[in-house]
């Protein structure tokens, strides 16, 4: 069980969150010129790294705010 | 108000405070209208994250950085037209949740995972949280204590029923 840290609630289990995958996906600026691969890349690829992971959380089970965090991904630790 | 039926009515060895007036007010904690909106009701829109205002019959609960839970007494019918405000979102919930008086924190704790000892936790503190699996906000309103469990109408007889059977366990345990 991991303990995460909501900015405005303060830290609470696992279990009232929900994951968002990983943070600072931007939308593409100019969508109609995209091929479908590059769209396959936005829609579908995403980092997968051996360590500190920048992450999109939702405290759903409390404020319901969606909040960026930085997670290790070996360690499960959170770093921010 | 004889067709009024709260969602634990009869249920037995719970206390419930059936009916509150609550309203959920979403509004830019900064500008003019969160203002005009304290001045109304006699009392800051609170800024610290779980805690609560008291003014006077009603109480402000912080639930996010711009959204708030006013809750009156049964009755308190004029509260949504007095808080309302262009730039504000002031929405009437009373009908969503009803409210379980608890006086155990042994009690909450055996669902709750939430740290409740005094240290932590105390009265004019509220959380929006998970008792028994299920969504609640919890509000000390008393250091004895006392909380209050606002938990929507379909999961209330759910909830009557764990803190029954919880209510047992804490007893045959001391
Ligand atoms: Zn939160």
């Amino acid at each position: 069980m991991l303990l995460i840290s909501c900015p405005w609630c303060g830290e609470r289990e696992e279990t009232e969150f929900h994951y968002g995958g990983q943070a600072f996906v931007a939308y593409p600026a100019d969508p109609e010129s995209l091929s479908d691969e590059e769209w396959a890349q936005y829609v579908f690829f995403r980092d997968n790294p051996k360590g500190a992971f920048a992450e999109r959380w939702v405290h759903s089970a409390g404020c319901r705010r969606w909040f960026n965090t930085v997670r290790d991904t070996v360690t499960n630790e959170f770093q921010s | 108000m004889s067709l009024r039926r709260s969602p634990l009515a009869g249920y037995p060895g719970i206390t419930e405070i059936p009916f509150l007036t609550m309203v959920n007010v979403r509004v830019r904690p900064t500008g003019d209208a969160a203002a005009r909106i304290s001045e109304r009701l006699g009392g800051p829109l609170p800024v610290v994250p779980n805690s609560v205002v008291d003014a006077g019959s009603r109480h402000i609960l912080m639930l996010g950085p711009d959204e708030w839970l006013v809750v009156g007494p049964d009755g308190d019918t004029g509260l949504p037209d007095l808080l309302r405000e262009p730039s504000a979102s002031v929405v009437d919930v009373s009908a969503n949740r009803t409210t379980i008086e608890v006086r155990s924190r042994d009690l909450l704790e055996h669902g709750c995972t939430l740290d409740l000892h005094p240290r932590a936790f105390h009265a004019g503190r509220c959380a929006q949280t998970m008792i028994a699996r299920t969504q609640v906000i919890l509000w000390q309103t008393s250091d004895e204590p006392v909380y209050r469990l606002l938990v929507r109408g379909s999961f209330a007889t759910y909830l009557a029923d764990w803190l029954s059977d919880a209510t047992g366990s804490t007893s045959s345990t001391g």
